[in-house]
């Protein structure tokens, strides 16, 4: 066990450039790094990825590894876990982090099982245990409703990161450090799971992760024609519409702008929560909103526990009043 | 006709109201909520109505595995009345508290001994412990593939074809059989079980495997074999501190809102 050491940080790359949650786990890695006293190292696997290496490094890491191969131009699990698994026993870090992201929930529990490790999902906040230098996993269980702390013995520990969850550290270019470009050995016959199409949907005006207003309905909202009256609002607040999951499941709006568990996690500066009762479900996908504002009938709804300012009442009368005053004051 | 396994697990309501959500701090456990039953885990719902939509085109059959102890039979027969051809149940006081670990490594031997399966369907996370790995533990253990978080998945020409679903969208994915397919929200509702799917579901008995049955010692399921720790399980306060907007009509109360978003500069 001694001889596991460094935390190791799967890096993802989208349009050539590291990812947003993958600075935030070397942002996270960095000082679970520091407080073992040890190095932290960033891995990246793509067709081409070098160009990123660098922004892993001034984003915090101490050496980055880079797999780079045309069968790894796509995310394919057999391929990835491959190449993760020889890593990761050649490299042998105490702590192995990934992003709780459409790869990592694949990726990270297919390796733990491989390696024979623990590894806990959705992570929201790790600490190494000061006497026993062991990762503590903390992270949402029951839909939101109750926190888990985990640790394990076996090394590497594993756990996958919540979006947003970890502050990355400020990008500085005069950090120095080490890349590797590792050997890459793929056998094309041996990727069982292939991907043969990816269809994106395409987003009208801004993206729901990225907006600083977030205009959110639920399931009474009743169907897709009262959507637009949120949509109307979120183009005055230059923000955009999210749904909590019953208008996805009734397919009153895509599923792609569900924010909750099993759907998108939304940090914006303002949430404006329609006709959302609060499940906890849901509150995990906007509890990182700075300023949560509901409007809903019900008095006794779970979200006025989250919110900082509420309507109690029918968000057919209130909407209207609400979205025109607010017209009112961006005109004047 | 492919020979399909799905996976159910029995949970606490997650549509029981939060605040009837307690934890007992002194055993790390949640206090089951009076009066409301358990229910079988939505997304495994949604996993057996995957495989029926396969069964309805194609035929072959649907064996359901649940695990745990003092199983309810009320709630395990569900996937019987929606359609499932047989229920398995490992159900032993040594199959209690596993971890992903342990449960996935039950399954798979119990899996192993049904013998014969081209797709293994699980949700895509158990709505008590949302740890979502259980799918993917089940195809390392079997030496197979897995495609996690479906939302539409076809038998073709020995293969299956699923659509993934990714954040701006989905992908296609083509794979092998055996495999197993873990399922999404996004397949859409399960279906409700008929009267005569009812009927029939009294009248099937599962079958019940205990740890030897699945050649497993007991040390290597549930909490014995577990490989992760809980240390703490606790509810985040809430500080709840909500200012509600009052008007003598909802239009005013809405108009005051917004006048209030705006001295505290939020708009």
């Amino acid at each position: 066990m001694a001889d596991y050491k460094g935390v190791l940080v799967f890096g993802e790359i989208a349009d050539g450039k590291l990812t947003s949650i993958t600075a935030e786990l070397l942002g996270c890695g960095r000082r679970l790094a520091d407080e073992l006293k040890e190095e932290l190292i960033c891995i990246l696997v793509g067709d081409k990825v070098a160009d990123a290496a660098n922004s892993a490094i001034s984003s915090g890491a101490d050496k980055v590894y880079i797999a780079e191969d045309p069968l790894l131009k796509e995310y394919q699990t057999d391929a990835y876990l491959a190449v993760m698994e020889k890593a990761t026993k050649d490299i042998m870090p105490r702590i192995l982090l990934f992003g709780q992201t459409a790869i990592g929930r694949d990726l990270a529990p297919r390796l733990a099982f491989r390696l024979g490790t623990g590894l806990s999902m959705d992570c929201v906040e790790l600490n190494i245990d000061p006497g026993t230098k062991l990762l503590q996993q903390t992270r949402p269980v029951y839909g939101g409703n109750a926190r888990a702390t985990f640790t394990s013995e076996i090394f590497p520990q594993m756990a996958t990161v919540r979006q947003k969850a970890m502050t990355p550290l400020e990008p500085d270019a005069s950090r120095k450090g080490e890349i590797i470009p590792l050997k890459v050995e793929i056998d094309p016959a041996k990727i069982r799971a292939k991907v043969v199409q990816t269809v994106k949907e395409e987003v009208v005006g801004i993206k729901l992760e990225d907006a600083q207003t977030v205009v959110a309905g639920g399931r009474g909202i009743g169907g897709p024609e009262g959507f637009k009256q949120l949509e109307e609002l979120a183009k005055l607040l230059k923000g955009a519409v999210g749904a909590s999951r019953p208008p996805c499941d009734n397919k009153w709006v895509p599923e792609t702008i569900q924010i909750g568990l099993t759907g998108k996690i939304v940090t914006p500066e303002l949430y404006i929560a329609v006709g959302i009762s609060g499940a906890s479900q849901h509150i995990a996908g906007c509890s990182g909103a700075k300023n949560i504002v509901a409007i809903n009938k019900d008095p006794e709804a779970n979200i006025f526990k989250e919110a900082r300012f509420g309507v109690v009442g029918d968000w057919k009368q209130v909407l209207p009043a609400f979205t025109e005053k607010i017209k009112e004051l961006l005109a004047s | 006709m492919p020979n399909m396994v799905v996976c159910c697990k029995q949970v606490i309501d997650p549509e029981a109201p939060p605040a009837s959500f307690k934890i007992d701090p002194s055993t790390n456990k949640v206090i089951p909520p009076a009066g409301v039953p358990p229910v079988i885990s939505p997304f495994d719902e949604q996993a057996v109505e995957a495989a029926l939509r396969i069964k309805d085109k194609h035929g072959g059959k649907i064996t359901v595995i649940s695990l745990g102890n003092n199983l309810l039979r009320d709630v395990v027969k569900k996937p019987l009345s929606m359609g499932a051809d047989e229920l398995v149940l490992l159900e032993d006081a040594a199959f209690e508290e596993g971890d992903s670990w342990s449960t996935a490594y039950a399954l798979s031997m119990a899996i192993k001994k049904i013998g014969e399966y081209d797709l293994i369907f699980c949700g895509r996370q158990a709505a008590d412990w949302d740890a979502g790995q259980v799918g993917c533990g089940i195809a390392e253990i079997l030496g197979i593939p897995c495609v996690t978080l479906a939302k539409n998945v076809e038998f073709i020409d020995g293969k299956a074809k699923v659509e993934r679903v990714i954040p701006d969208g989905y992908q296609v994915i083509e794979v092998t059989l055996p495999a197993v397919i873990t399922v999404s929200n996004e397949l859409g509702e399960a279906r409700y079980a008929t009267l005569k799917g009812i009927m029939a579901a009294a009248k099937k008995q599962p079958t019940v495997w205990k740890p030897a049955d699945i050649g497993v010692n007991p040390s290597e399921v549930g909490a014995a074999g577990r490989r992760t720790k809980l240390v703490k399980l606790f509810q985040p306060v809430k500080e709840g501190k909500c200012e509600l907007i009052e008007a003598d009509s909802p239009a005013e109360a809405g108009a005051k809102l917004a006048q209030r978003l705006r001295e505290a500069k939020l708009i």
